[in-house]
């Protein structure tokens, strides 16, 4: 199925918020994460199962003011 | 000692992260200016990149708490996920919330503040909100749950300094017992010093360090103007007047005229 991350499309198999992200290289990552715009926790990825066509935000630590 | 949710802080400064020239003088520049606070970000980040692990690492080798922003947020709705991410990832509960309104001075969308206010201090957020001068806005935000506040002294980035002396007076004495933190526009020590000796319990700047010739010195700068600014305050000024008064006595003074 197809998934936007961050705006780029993706093509994974049907599965959770965690194993996409597993797939797309973010295991192990220090990042929080939103799918079509509602906050998921960490905790909550593993039971999180995507849909085709959903938006998918991850962020990191960055600078800030 | 200034309270902030309940952790007391020795510096009153506290410094943004962004724009430094280096993650080195980053580094040397919060050092030098004494901050235990410093402020950060989230922003998207694709599976291959690496630099919001590495700017993580640098922030944790330096022992300072992190306040985290909503920057660049403009409705509620981002600003409260935005902070229910930032909580997750920083793993605080501390916010520095933003809901900018207008384009060209980022000034805050105040309805949306309290707002956004509202919904993330129930959910048990301690809000540190980036507000106008505004005492009306100021009650509301203080209804919605706030324990700080934090008015701007100059739109951010401007360095033009504090803009409404007499409206951020006004605030300090409407609000004796609440916190009070000059965010944004901030350009030189000086600046840092005239908001102390408003009474204001800190400030908190990063474009006025991050961007002057030489970081780290300015911030060294900034944590003597702010210290200047204090102690001033403590020490209570005097009034200004309207007319000149001799500082030495007239009276004993040698007539020497015709």
């Amino acid at each position: 199925m197809r998934i936007f991350l961050n705006d780029d499309m993706h093509e994974v198999a049907p599965g959770t918020l965690a194993a996409a992200l597993e797939t797309l290289g973010f295991g192990g990552r220090k990042i929080a994460t939103a799918v079509n715009g509602r906050f998921v926790a960490a905790a909550a990825r593993p039971r999180t199962e995507l849909a085709d066509g959903d938006r998918i935000e991850v962020v990191a630590p960055m600078q800030g003011g | 000692m200034s309270s902030f949710y309940g952790v007391e802080l020795k510096s009153r400064l506290l410094l943004g992260t962004s724009r430094y020239p280096s993650p080195a003088v980053l580094e040397r520049a919060v050092k030098a200016s004494g901050a235990q606070v410093v402020t950060v970000s989230l922003r998207r980040e694709s599976g291959a990149g690496r630099a919001g692990q590495s700017f993580w690492s640098l922030i944790q080798s330096m022992g300072v708490r992190v306040l985290p922003n909503t920057a660049g947020c403009h409705s509620v709705k981002e600003a409260v996920t935005t902070a229910h991410m930032a909580r997750e990832l920083f793993d605080t509960p501390w916010i520095k919330l933003e809901v900018i309104g207008e384009a060209d001075t980022l000034q805050p969308d105040v309805f949306g503040l309290v707002e956004a206010a509202r919904i993330l201090s129930e959910d048990g957020f301690e809000v540190f909100p980036y507000t106008t001068e505004d005492l009306v806005v100021a009650e509301r935000l203080v209804e919605a749950g706030c324990r700080v506040l934090m008015p701007w002294g100059a739109p951010i980035g401007s360095a033009r300094g504090l803009n409404n002396v007499y409206g951020l007076r006004s605030m300090r004495a409407h609000f004796p017992d609440i916190p009070l933190v000059v965010d944004a526009g901030l350009g030189v020590p000086s600046h840092a010093a005239a908001a102390m000796e408003l009474g204001y319990d800190a400030v908190l700047l990063n474009t006025a360090v991050a961007e002057a010739g030489d970081p780290v010195e300015m911030a060294r700068a900034f944590a003597l103007g702010v210290e200047a600014g204090r102690a001033a305050y403590l020490a209570r000024p005097m009034e200004p007047r309207d007319m000149a008064v001799p500082s030495t006595p007239v009276i004993g003074k040698a007539a020497l005229g015709d």
